[in-house]
C-alpha cells in the first residue's frame, strides 16, 4: 500500500524555498577604499560650526544649523511607530565624510577615478554620454555632491539642478526662502538633526513653464563606516512646470547599524506637478538582523498653489528599520497629493511607513495605495493620516492599504487615521491582509511555473499598481529588487 | 504615558478620602483588589489626549468637576428606582435596576430563576457566592493604558452580577436598567460581573436613563466571562442628557467555539466613550461588535473595539456605524490584534460615518496588527455624505429629498439595527432611530429632563 | 498513457475516492460523468497534484512513471493540463505574462531555448484565433474580472499554448451557455491530435454533443460504478443517475 503524503513533501520544498530566499544577497554590499575625510566622532556645537565651515557656508546657514541644533537637543527620539530600535548612541557616529578630491570639480577628469568605478559598478556611470539617456543624475557619497550630470543641457532651459552646496553659494536667495518652509527644523526629532548636521544633497529649481525633458535623479551611497548620512533635498517647481525625480540608494554590507536622516522638501506652485519616485535599496542587513541601515527620513511636500500636483512613488526593500512618511500638505485650492509605496520587509527589518494627506483647500483630492509585503521575521506597518480640515470644501481622499504575508513568523500591520472635519468630505479607506494564495500557486505550477517563479509573478502581480508609477527605466528595476528581496519566501 | 496630574490627583484624593467607607460597604474579597489597583491608576493616571487611545476624547469636560460620590447605597432613593418602568410595551424581560451604581434590596439581592440562574448584586454575590465570583472578578478586565478600569476596582462596590450555569438559559432576556438620579452632582462607578458557563446561553439588554437634570459622570466596568460553546449577546441602549458623560468597559473573554456579539447603541448622552474589548481565547470562537452613534449638539460619541485573536480558526467582525449632525463630534478607534499562533483567523472591521453639518467632525483609526500568515483580514473606513445617485434614484420615483434622506439614512443605520437579536427591542430602536433622525426626538425617550 | 489503479483518497480524513481504476491510452476521449459529490474533482486535483486531497491507496502511472510522486509543475510540463473548473484570479499578472512564463518553464524543461517575444506573440495570436477568444483577454490580469465564460474559454486558450499530451477538463462545461459552450468545444476538439487524449469531467450530457466520447465512465460515491461506449451518456440524460445509484446501493 502506498501511503503518501503530498502536503508534507510540499511543506519541506517550501522551507527550502524560503531559505533560498531569505538568503538572497545584496549585491551592492561593496566597500570602496578611497582616502576619506572624517571630523571626529560625537556631536556638539563644535561639530556643527565645523561642518559650516568645511562647507564655507554663510553666517545665516550656520545660524539655522545651530537653532536647529538646540532644538534637536531639547528633543527626545520619537517611540510611537511600531518598531523596536536599538538605544542609538548619537556621541558614536561621525557627522562629516567627504571622499578627498579637488574643492570644486570641474570636469571629470578631476574626479577619482576609483569614485567613478564605484558608480559605474552601481550602474550609475558619471560619464553623461554612458548614461540612460534622459537622465540626469547627482551622485552624492557619504556627505558630499560628487558630480551632477547634464546640468549644464538642464541650465539652458532655465532649470536648476545641482548639489545643495552648490544651490548654497550660487542661488543663496532661492534656498533661503524655501529652505524650511515646508519641513522645519521643528517639525521632529530626526528633521531637527538633519537642520543641524546636514552636509549635502540635491537641489533643484524648474522655473515656471516648462516641463523638464529628462529624468531628474540622486543616487544616494553611504560608503564610509561609522558615519550617519544627513542628506537635504530641495525642489521646487514654479508656475506651470513639470519635474520627474527619482532617488536611489545603497550602501556597504557592514555589521554595525547606520543612521540615514535625510530632509526632502518640495514646492509646487499654480499648477506645477511634481513627480517624486524613490528605489531604496539600503543596505537591510544580515538574515540574522545584524547590521543594516536605520532609515529616518522626512519627506514633504507642498502643493502651495492652486491645481498642483505632488505624486510621491515608493519601492522599500532596503533598510533595517524604516520610518518613513512622505506626504502632502494639500494648501492650493484643486491641488492633489498621490503616494504609491510598495514595502518589503524580509529577514529582520522593520517598516514604519506611510503618509500624511492634509487638506487645507477646497476641491482637493488624495490618493493612497500602499502594498505591504511581509516574509521572514519582517515587521510591516503602514501609518497614515488624512486629515480633512474645515474649510477643505469637497475634498475627496481614497486609500488602499493591502498587506500580503509570506510565511508565518512575519507580521502585517495597518494603523491608518481619518480626520474629517467638513461634511462634503468623502474620505474612503480599505484594507486586506492575507497569505500569498495556495490556490494561485497551484494553478501557476499546474501550468508548469515553478513555486518560487509563481511567488514572484504573484508578487509582482500584487506590486504593479504602484510599479507602474515609476518611471519605466526604473519600473523594471524595481520588479527585479522585488524578485531578489523575496525569491522563494513562501510558506 | 501621558499622565493628567492634576484630574489625577483630585480623584486620588476621593479615594483616599473614602477608603474607609468603601472598605466597609464591601466584603473582603472586593477589597483584596483595591490597593493594587489604586496603584496603578495613580501610574496611569486618568487619560489625556496625549494617551494613543483616547487621542480624539477630551475627558477633562466632565472629570473637572466636584461630584458627590456615594459607597453605601441609600434606601429611600430605591422606591424611585422600583417605579421607573421601561416604555417598551412588547418587551418581556428579566428585569432589573441599578439606581447612581447600586442594586436595590427591595426584591432580595439576588433572584434564583429556572435552570439555577442567579441574577443579583455583585455585592451580595461576593458574600454568597464567593466560590464563583473568585473564580471571575479582576480577571478580565485588565489595561496597560487605560486608568480608568483600575480606577474602577479600585472603588467599586456593587453593581448587577448573573450566572448562567453549565447548558442553561433563559427563555428571555435580562434586562439592567441603569438609572441615575439625584439632586447633586454624581460620580458612580458601577462594576458588573457576568457568567456564561459552558453551553449556556443568555441575552443582556443594558438601558442607560438619567433622570434628573444633574451633571453625570460614569466610569462603568462590565466583566463577561464566556464559556465553551456558549452564547452570549449584549445589547446597550443609551439614552442620557447631554450633561452626563458615560464611560463604558466591557470585557468579554470567550471559550472554545462560543459565540458573542455586542451591540452598542448610543443614542443620546453629552460624552459617551465606549470600550469593548473581544479576547477569543479557545479556538473556533466568533465574536461580534456592532455600533451605532447618533449625535448632535456638542455631544461626543468615542468608541473604542479591540478584537484579540488568541487562538487559531477564530472570526471576527466589526461594524460600527454613525451620523453626526450639528456640532457634534465621533471617533473610532478599533483594532484588530491577531497573535502568532492565530492561525486560521478571519476578522473584518467596518466603520462607516455621515456628517450632516459642516461643524461636525468625524475621526476614526481602524487599526489591523497581525503576527500570523494564514488569514484573511480587512478592514474598511468611510466619512462621507449619502449617495447622491441613491438620492437622486428615490427622487426620480418620486420621494421628496427629505423624505430620501430619511430612507437612506434609516438604511444606513439598519445595518446595525437589524443585528438585535430581540424582535421588540429591535422595532422599537428602528422607531427612536427614525424620531431621532426626523428631529423629533430632540431629547431622550422616556426623560423628564430637559436638556436639549 | 495513464494507468491508474485502485485508487484511494481522502479529504481532512473523508474518504472520497474509494479505490479507482482507469486507463487512458493515446488518441482516447474518456467522459468521466457522475452525481454531485461523487468524487469526480477530486480525481483531477489528484492527478494534477492538488495537495488538498490525500492518496492513501492505489497507483497512478503517467507513461510508465509515478505520477503521485511528481510536482505539479513537472506534470504540467510532462503534457497533463488541468482545466479548473473554478480558474483562479491573479490579480497584476497580465496573461501575456503568466503564459511567456508557463511557455518558456515547459520549454526550458525541455531543453529547448525561450521563445523571443516577437514568436511569442505570434503564437499567442494564432492559438487566440484557434479558440476565438477574444484578443483584449490577454491584455489582462489573470482571470480578473472574467465573466464565467470568458474563465472557461481562457482555460482552452492556454491549454491551445500549453499543448498538453492530457487534457483533464474539470466540469468545463458548468456554468456556460450554449454559445459559450459550442466555442469552449469547438477550442477543444481543434485542438485534437491523434496521439493526445482528454478527460472530460461533466456532469451534464449536453458537452458530449460537441466532444464525442470513447468511453464513458459513471463515478458514483468513489467509485466508477458503470463504464461502456458514448451512447451511456445519453442514457443518463434520460433516466438522471437515480437508477445507477440504486443499481449499486441494492449490490451493497
Amino acid at each position: 500500500m502506498l501511503v503518501y503524503d503530498k502536503r508534507k513533501l510540499m511543506e519541506t520544498d517550501q522551507d527550502r524555498i524560503i531559505n533560498d530566499v531569505t538568503s538572497g544577497d545584496y549585491k551592492y554590499g561593496f566597500y570602496t577604499d578611497i582616502e576619506t575625510e572624517k571630523i571626529p566622532r560625537g556631536l556638539n556645537e563644535d561639530t556643527v560650526r565645523l561642518i559650516s565651515e568645511k562647507k564655507e557656508e554663510p553666517e545665516w546657514l550656520l545660524e539655522f544649523r545651530l537653532k536647529s541644533f538646540r532644538q534637536w537637543q531639547n528633543m527626545k527620539m520619537p517611540s510611537w511607530a511600531n518598531l523596536k530600535i536599538p538605544e542609538i548612541d548619537y556621541q558614536d557616529i561621525i557627522y562629516y565624510a567627504a571622499p578627498r578630491q579637488k574643492p570644486r570639480v570641474n570636469s571629470l577628469d578631476d574626479i577619482d577615478p576609483e569614485l567613478k568605478r564605484t558608480f559605474d559598478r552601481l550602474g550609475i556611470p558619471l560619464e553623461e554620454q554612458k548614461h540612460l539617456s534622459g537622465v540626469a543624475v547627482d551622485a552624492v557619497m557619504d556627505s558630499v555632491s560628487v558630480k551632477t550630470t547634464f546640468r549644464e543641457t538642464l541650465a539652458e532651459m532655465g532649470i536648476i539642478f545641482c548639489s545643495f552646496s552648490e544651490a548654497v553659494r550660487e542661488f543663496p536667495e532661492l534656498v533661503r526662502r524655501y529652505m524650511g518652509s515646508v519641513v522645519p527644523y521643528t517639525d521632529n526629532f530626526f528633521a531637527a538633526l538633519n537642520s543641524a548636521v546636514f552636509s549635502d544633497g540635491s537641489f533643484c529649481y524648474v522655473p515656471k513653464g516648462i516641463r523638464c525633458p529628462m529624468e531628474l535623479s540622486t543616487y544616494f551611497r553611504i560608503n564610509s563606516a561609522n558615519t550617519g548620512q544627513f542628506e537635504r533635498t530641495l525642489l521646487v517647481a514654479d508656475e506651470e512646470s513639470y519635474v520627474s525625480y527619482l532617488e536611489g540608494c545603497t550602501a556597504p554590507m557592514r555589521d554595525e547599524n547606520q543612521l540615514h536622516a535625510a530632509v526632502v522638501e518640495i514646492i509646487a506652485e499654480k499648477n506645477a506637478e511634481v513627480k517624486y519616485s524613490t528605489v531604496q535599496n539600503w543596505y537591510p542587513g544580515d538574515k540574522d538582523g545584524n547590521g543594516g541601515i536605520f532609515n529616518f527620513v522626512t519627506k514633504r511636500g507642498l502643493c502651495r498653489g492652486e491645481g498642483s500636483k505632488i505624486s510621491w512613488t515608493q519601492v522599500e526593500t532596503g533598510s533595517a528599520i524604516t520610518w518613513k512618511y512622505p506626504s502632502c500638505i494639500l494648501r492650493g485650492d484643486n491641488s492633489t497629493g498621490e503616494f504609491y509605496s510598495v514595502a518589503v520587509t524580509n529577514n529582520h527589518q522593520q517598516a514604519d511607513t506611510g503618509t500624511k494627506m492634509i487638506h487645507i483647500g477646497r476641491n482637493t483630492k488624495s490618493t493612497i495605495v500602499s502594498k505591504g509585503i511581509s516574509a521572514g521575521y519582517g515587521q510591516n506597518s503602514y501609518r497614515g493620516l488624512v486629515k480633512v480640515l474645515k474649510n477643505a470644501k469637497d475634498a475627496r481622499n481614497f486609500s488602499q492599504c493591502d498587506s500580503l504575508l509570506l510565511g508565518d513568523k512575519c507580521g502585517a500591520h495597518t494603523f491608518p487615521y481619518l480626520e474629517v472635519d467638513n461634511q462634503s468630505a468623502i474620505v474612503e479607506h480599505e484594507a486586506t491582509t492575507s497569505k500569498i494564495g495556495e490556490d494561485q500557486i497551484f494553478y501557476c505550477n499546474q501550468r508548469g511555473i515553478s513555486t518560487e517563479d509563481a511567488i514572484g509573478l504573484i508578487v509582482n502581480g500584487y506590486a504593479r499598481e504602484v510599479i507602474n508609477k515609476l518611471p519605466m527605466e526604473f519600473a523594471v528595476e524595481a520588479q527585479k529588487l522585488l524578485q531578489i528581496s523575496l525569491e522563494g519566501s513562501v510558506g | 504615558m501621558a499622565v493628567n496630574s492634576e484630574l489625577t490627583e483630585l480623584y486620588s484624593g476621593i479615594y483616599t478620602d473614602n477608603i474607609r467607607r468603601i472598605r466597609e460597604g464591601s466584603t473582603s474579597f472586593l477589597n483584596a483588589f483595591r490597593d493594587a489597583a489604586f496603584d496603578r491608576f495613580t501610574t496611569l493616571g486618568i487619560p489625556t489626549r496625549k494617551n494613543e487611545n483616547y487621542k480624539y476624547t477630551n475627558l477633562d469636560l466632565f472629570f473637572r468637576h466636584n461630584y458627590k460620590t456615594y459607597f453605601i447605597p441609600d434606601e429611600s432613593d430605591f422606591v424611585k428606582a422600583e417605579e421607573f418602568r421601561c416604555d417598551i410595551t412588547d418587551l418581556d424581560t428579566h428585569g432589573v435596576v441599578l439606581l447612581n451604581g447600586f442594586y436595590p434590596t427591595i426584591n432580595g439581592k439576588i433572584r434564583t430563576l429556572p435552570g439555577e440562574i442567579l441574577i443579583g448584586s455583585l455585592n451580595e454575590a461576593s458574600r454568597r457566592f464567593p466560590d464563583l465570583v473568585e473564580r471571575h472578578y479582576g480577571k478580565y478586565a485588565k489595561s496597560n493604558s487605560d486608568g480608568l478600569v483600575h480606577l474602577n476596582t479600585a472603588m467599586a462596590s456593587d453593581g448587577v452580577f448573573v450566572h448562567v450555569p453549565q447548558g442553561s438559559h433563559l427563555n428571555k432576556p435580562v434586562q439592567v436598567i441603569n438609572l441615575v438620579d439625584s439632586t447633586e452632582d454624581v460620580f458612580n462607578q458601577h462594576r458588573n460581573l457576568i457568567i456564561v458557563d459552558d453551553n449556556a446561553d443568555l441575552t443582556i439588554i443594558i438601558c442607560d436613563h438619567t433622570l434628573s437634570p444633574q451633571k453625570f459622570l460614569t466610569n462603568a466596568v462590565t466583566e463577561i466571562y464566556v464559556g465553551e460553546n456558549a452564547r452570549f449577546n449584549i445589547i446597550r441602549v443609551q439614552n442620557e442628557h447631554n450633561n452626563a458623560c458615560k464611560v463604558t468597559h466591557t470585557f468579554i473573554h470567550q471559550g472554545r467555539n462560543s459565540y458573542s456579539s455586542s451591540n452598542n447603541l448610543t443614542l443620546h448622552g453629552g460624552l459617551v466613550r465606549n470600550n469593548t474589548y473581544h479576547f477569543l481565547g479557545g479556538e473556533g470562537a466568533e465574536s461580534s461588535s456592532f455600533g451605532l452613534y447618533l449625535s448632535d449638539k456638542w455631544q461626543h460619541v468615542d468608541n473604542l473595539v479591540s478584537v484579540e485573536h488568541a487562538f487559531p480558526n477564530c472570526t471576527s467582525n466589526q461594524l460600527f456605524k454613525g451620523v453626526l449632525d450639528e456640532m457634534s463630534t465621533g471617533a473610532f478607534n478599533g483594532r484588530i490584534f491577531v497573535d502568532p499562533k492565530a492561525q486560521g483567523t478571519l476578522a473584518y472591521q467596518k466603520n462607516n460615518n455621515i456628517l450632516l453639518t459642516d461643524d461636525a467632525k468625524m475621526y476614526t483609526k481602524p487599526q489591523l496588527e497581525i503576527y500570523a500568515d494564514d488569514v484573511k483580514c480587512s478592514h474598511g473606513a468611510t466619512v462621507g455624505q449619502l449617495d447622491e445617485n441613491a438620492l437622486f434614484y428615490l427622487q426620480s420615483r418620486g420621494i421628496d429629498k427629505r423624505e430620501a434622506k430619511l430612507l437612506l439614512m434609516l438604511g444606513f443605520a439598519h445595518e446595525v439595527i437589524q443585528n438585535i437579536g430581540v424582535e421588540a427591542l429591535r422595532e422599537r430602536i428602528d422607531n427612536l432611530v427614525m424620531q431621532r433622525l426626523k428631529g423629533e426626538l430632540s431629547r431622550c425617550a422616556s426623560c423628564m429632563v430637559k436638556c436639549g | 498513457m495513464l494507468v491508474i489503479k485502485n485508487l484511494h483518497a481522502a479529504i481532512e480524513g473523508k474518504k472520497i475516492l474509494r479505490g479507482i481504476s482507469l486507463e487512458v491510452k493515446p488518441g482516447e476521449i474518456h467522459a468521466i460523468m457522475g452525481p454531485n459529490g461523487s468524487g469526480k474533482s477530486t480525481l483531477a486535483a489528484v492527478l494534477a497534484g492538488r495537495d488538498l486531497a490525500e492518496v492513501t491507496e492505489g497507483s497512478v502511472t503517467y507513461f510508465g512513471r509515478n505520477l503521485l510522486e511528481m510536482a505539479p509543475e513537472d506534470r504540467s510540463r510532462e503534457g497533463i493540463f488541468l482545466g479548473f473548473q473554478y480558474p483562479i484570479e491573479i490579480p497584476g499578472v497580465s496573461m501575456v505574462n503568466f503564459l511567456k512564463t508557463a511557455v518558456n518553464e515547459h520549454r526550458k524543461y525541455k531543453g529547448l531555448e525561450p521563445l523571443s517575444a516577437s514568436d511569442f506573440l505570434r503564437i499567442m495570436r494564432e492559438k487566440k484565433e484557434l479558440v476565438d477568444i477574444d484578443s483584449k483577454l490577454a491584455n489582462r490580469s489573470v482571470n480578473e474580472g472574467f465573466s464565467g465564460g470568458e474563465k472557461k474559454k481562457n482555460e482552452i486558450f492556454q491549454m491551445a499554448m500549453l499543448e498538453p499530451k492530457l487534457a483533464i477538463l474539470d466540469e468545463t462545461d458548468s456554468g456556460l451557455d450554449i454559445d459559450a459552450l459550442r466555442v469552449v468545444a469547438n477550442g477543444v476538439n481543434k485542438l485534437k491530435r491523434p496521439d493526445n487524449s482528454a478527460i472530460v469531467i461533466t456532469h451534464y450530457q449536453r458537452l458530449l454533443d460537441y466532444i464525442v466520447p470513447d468511453v464513458v465512465h459513471v463515478l458514483y460515491d468513489g467509485r466508477i460504478v458503470k463504464s461502456a461506449g458514448k451512447e451511456l451518456a445519453l442514457e443518463l440524460e434520460e433516466k438522471g443517475y437515480d437508477w445507477i445509484k440504486k443499481e449499486v446501493d441494492n449490490q451493497n
